[in-house]
């Protein structure tokens, strides 16, 4: 039964390391702005760009 | 066959009309071009030669017309922001000439805003760095103070079409939104507790009862370790609240709820550690959090539905605004940065402006209650608020008119009515009354239960604590006359508060004013007299720095500008108003006023008074405003009287729209307005006021509700309760037959939450409800009474008005 008891130390140290993950994330502002990350990766940061038709 | 085939060419060629390469919209004329693309304005095209210039045009990449069409011939400058003091509020910090500064930029809405905001270190070499922020609109800027200042930042923005919206209060928000984060944490740690609090209560659910002894006493320590968050972090907030409540020696609606988690706590953790009992954590943990669930979507509702008064409605004043060298009445809200305008005596400054002319004196008695007036001189700064005392002030804006500061400024204790009484208090009252009936109520049900079966005792009293949260009660009446307010201010009735709305619906006479209220602009002006052009141009003068309606429509009927400086400037309510511009003195007024002998007249006549010499008189045959006929028949017996200042000359004219029994009175001094609305309300009416301007206010403020009417005037009578758009006056009876519902509304969903009490309680003093239960019932109350009755409201107001 012992074994129980180590499981549920394993379980709870891994749920208490996701809420501090999740806290962590929600006071570090990564939920401030869900839009502008996603598309500020697709930007290509060549300095010079040619100039393109349209 | 013929002019068929034209009208297809037509419609070809208006497809074809090309649109603008950088913003979209159709393009008027076809000269703008640059690069063979085509512009519809010379703004578009000038943000493109400077993106093109500076190989920035990948931002046409992302999205096609990007960009926003705005006028570039603002001659708005952002020097200002040069200034140490105010850049030093701006900005964020500023160490070794780095500074930090962020812009909150409305026009933020695409990929290609990002991706320009993003590279202006490409059209400024002093800026090391910026970013957007796409959800708040903000962009946050890193720039070399050496090379640019903070005024070319934001003109330099302003140039690529990204207009700074610049407030000086805009860190206040933060706050805020950390107490909504912090919110949040509580909510995750709430759920994280209840999760595993469950999951350790398994064995229990199952009732495997052969279980190691020591097992399950491990398993509730456990449970009692991870309640402390609960009680200690997540439900911090309704402990605090309840103390507070008791500390003031109030009781409020928390208590019951704090009462409600601390029982349950107590005697689960005495069981567990006691009688080595399970106890009821699991409970208490899904209480808490479905609570907290509870606030959450109870905020987010009341957010989407709240009344904004700031943009969603607006504030009818109107003042003079230069546009293309003339002065046309504006609305206060579409007032800009940059905007000249010209305020006249006792009109209200509605935005932080800077003084153009020689000097004025403003009274700032609404913002600080000192009532002595301040001498300004040109270049110095007018704040919002103030009221220009004497000769009119021409000032040019320097940020936006803030509609929620001059409505705080109305709100002012100052100018409150003595004798109102309010549905806040009075819900207080009940809220306060209803807390201590619940408390014994659960009280005597933990009796009964405790004889009956003392097992289920704590859940009992925890399910009747939580069940009986008064919150649906407490919010029927903000949120109906909420709506309410929010539904005439879009329709040109702006009032100060909710409480007004109560008092609109039990008005009973209705007395007006008749110069500008029922009567507004005029047939005709006729100038009987001599005047040569020097002596009518100092008459127009003064004449345009009244609001009086008579001196307005005097002013309009002079050709010229009317801006000649005077010397001397002051106004008589109900009497007239004396100035004096180079070696002439003149009086403009009543008969009484100039000197004469008041006769019986039989029309609206303005006397003219030159340094003592009587110059004639303007006779003005003042026209009444459209559907008030209707109005009047509409209100019938409601209409109690006409008081006016002027003569009985219009008598007749008034007899015709008025009813038999309505009492028509001329020559009414301010005081004898006052004096009638006062002796209707001692005869036990309730009596509202429309008027305007000066002479009226004392009325207005004795009336137990006073509408100040506005056309073109700034006037801001702060003892009224509401303006109304003059074009509007018609739709009164409306306006009053719908705070009359308002009222009903309001009766109808307190109903509705006492029911849902009264039923719930019930329940759960039977013992047939379970906390859990009564936690989740209870947010969803509150919400169903809110949505009820602001969408009665807004119904009611849909069918009414359309």
């Amino acid at each position: 039964m012992s074994i129980i008891i180590l499981l549920i130390c394993i379980s709870l140290a891994i749920a208490l390391l996701f809420l501090g993950g999740f806290i962590w994330s929600m006071k570090s502002g990564q939920y401030d702005d869900t839009y502008g990350p996603s598309v500020r990766m697709l930007f290509d940061d060549k300095k010079k760009q040619t100039k393109k038709d349209k | 066959m013929q002019p068929d085939q034209s009208i297809i060419e037509d419609t070809l060629n208006m497809r074809q009309t090309v649109s603008c390469f950088h913003c979209g919209q159709p393009c008027k004329r076809q000269d703008f071009l640059s690069d063979e693309k085509s512009f519809c304005c010379y703004g578009c095209k000038t943000v493109y030669e400077i993106l093109n210039e500076n190989d920035l045009c990948e931002y046409y990449d992302f999205e096609a017309n990007p960009g926003i069409r705005f006028d570039i011939d603002t001659d708005e400058t952002y020097t200002y922001l040069d200034n140490t003091e105010i850049s030093s509020k701006l900005l964020l910090f500023e160490i070794n000439g780095i500074s930090r500064v962020q812009f909150y930029v409305p026009a933020i809405h695409c990929i290609s805003c990002i991706w320009l905001l993003e590279n202006l270190n490409r059209l400024d070499k002093g800026i090391l760095k910026s970013e957007v922020n796409f959800a708040k609109k903000t962009l946050l800027i890193d720039f070399n103070a050496k090379k640019i200042s903070l005024g070319k930042v934001a003109s330099l923005l302003a140039s690529i079409g990204y207009k700074p919206l610049i407030s000086l209060e805009t860190e206040k928000d933060n706050p805020q939104k950390n107490k909504n984060n912090h919110f949040i944490v509580q909510l995750a740690v709430a759920g994280f507790c209840f999760g595993n609090i469950m999951l350790l209560s398994f064995p229990e659910y199952l009732g495997i009862d052969h279980l190691e002894g020591n097992l399950r006493d491990l398993f509730s320590y456990l449970n009692i370790i991870l309640a402390l968050p609960i009680i200690l972090f997540s439900g911090r907030d309704y402990f605090t609240s309840a103390w507070k409540s008791f500390k003031q020696k109030q009781i409020n609606i928390d208590v019951p709820i704090a009462v409600g988690i601390s029982v349950l706590f107590v005697r689960s953790a005495s069981d567990i550690l006691l009688y080595s009992e399970p106890g009821y954590m699991d409970s208490l943990a899904g209480l808490v959090f479905f609570l907290l669930i509870g606030r959450w979507f109870q905020g987010k509702t009341y957010e989407s539905l709240s009344f904004d008064r700031d943009y969603k409605s607006y504030f009818p004043l109107a003042v003079f605004r230069k546009e293309n060298d003339d002065w046309k009445a504006c609305v206060v809200h579409q007032l800009d940065k940059g905007d000249h305008i010209r305020i006249r005596n006792r009109e209200i400054v509605p935005a932080d402006s800077l003084l153009i002319n020689d000097s004025t004196y403003v009274d700032y008695s609404f913002v600080t209650g000192e009532a002595n007036p301040v001498r300004i001189m040109a270049g110095e700064k007018v704040y919002a608020g103030g009221r220009i005392i004497g000769q009119p002030a021409i000032l040019t804006i320097v940020k936006k008119t803030s509609q929620s500061h001059l409505t705080s400024l109305w709100n002012n204790e100052a100018f409150s009515k003595p004798e109102q009484k309010s549905y806040q208090s009075l819900m207080d009252k009940v809220a306060k009354r209803f807390t201590w009936t619940v408390l014994g109520l659960a009280l005597a049900t933990g009796l009964y239960w405790y004889w009956a079966d003392a097992e289920r005792v704590w859940l009992v009293v925890t399910a009747v604590l939580m069940v009986a949260c008064p919150c649906a009660l407490a919010l029927a009446a903000p949120f109906t006359y909420g709506s309410m307010l929010r539904v005439l201010g879009n329709h040109g009735l702006y009032l100060k508060n909710a409480h007004v709305v109560e008092n609109m619906a039990n008005v009973d006479s209705v007395v007006f004013d008749k110069t500008g209220t029922i009567t507004h602009g005029s047939d005709s002006v006729v100038w009987n007299g001599t005047m040569n052009e020097e002596e009518l141009k100092g008459v127009k003068a003064i004449a345009s720095s009244s609001t009086h309606p008579l001196s307005m429509l005097i002013a309009k009927n002079i050709q010229g500008d009317g801006l000649e400086s005077l010397e001397y400037y002051e106004e008589f309510p109900g009497k007239g108003v004396s100035g004096r511009i180079g070696d002439m003195s003149i009086q403009l007024g009543s008969a009484t006023f100039v000197g004469l002998e008041d006769t019986k007249l039989n029309a609206t006549r303005v006397y003219v008074t030159i340094n003592n010499v009587q110059k004639g008189h303007f006779e003005i045959g003042t026209a009444i405003r459209p559907g008030i006929k209707k109005l009047v028949s509409n209100l019938g017996v409601k209409v109690k009287a006409l008081l006016s200042g002027d003569g009985p000359a219009e008598e007749e004219k008034m007899k015709s729209i008025f009813n038999a029994s309505t009492i028509l009175k001329f020559l009414q001094s301010p005081h004898d307005k006052l004096n009638y609305i006062s002796e209707l309300q001692s005869g036990g009416n309730t009596v509202m006021m429309l008027g305007d301007g000066l002479n009226d206010s004392g009325a207005l403020k004795q009336s137990n509700v006073g509408i100040a009417i506005a056309d073109d005037t700034g006037i801001f009578t702060p003892s009224c309760d509401g303006i109304l758009n003059g074009a509007q006056l018609e739709k009164l009876d409306v306006f009053l037959g719908l705070s009359k519902s308002a009222l009903t509304v309001l009766k109808i969903s307190l109903g509705i939450s006492l029911l849902y009490n009264v039923v719930g309680l019930s329940f759960a003093v039977t013992g047939h409800l379970t906390p859990l239960v009564a936690a989740i019932l209870m947010p969803i109350s509150s919400i169903s009474v809110v949505a009820f009755t602001t969408f009665m409201v807004n119904i009611i107001a849909k069918k009414r008005l359309s």
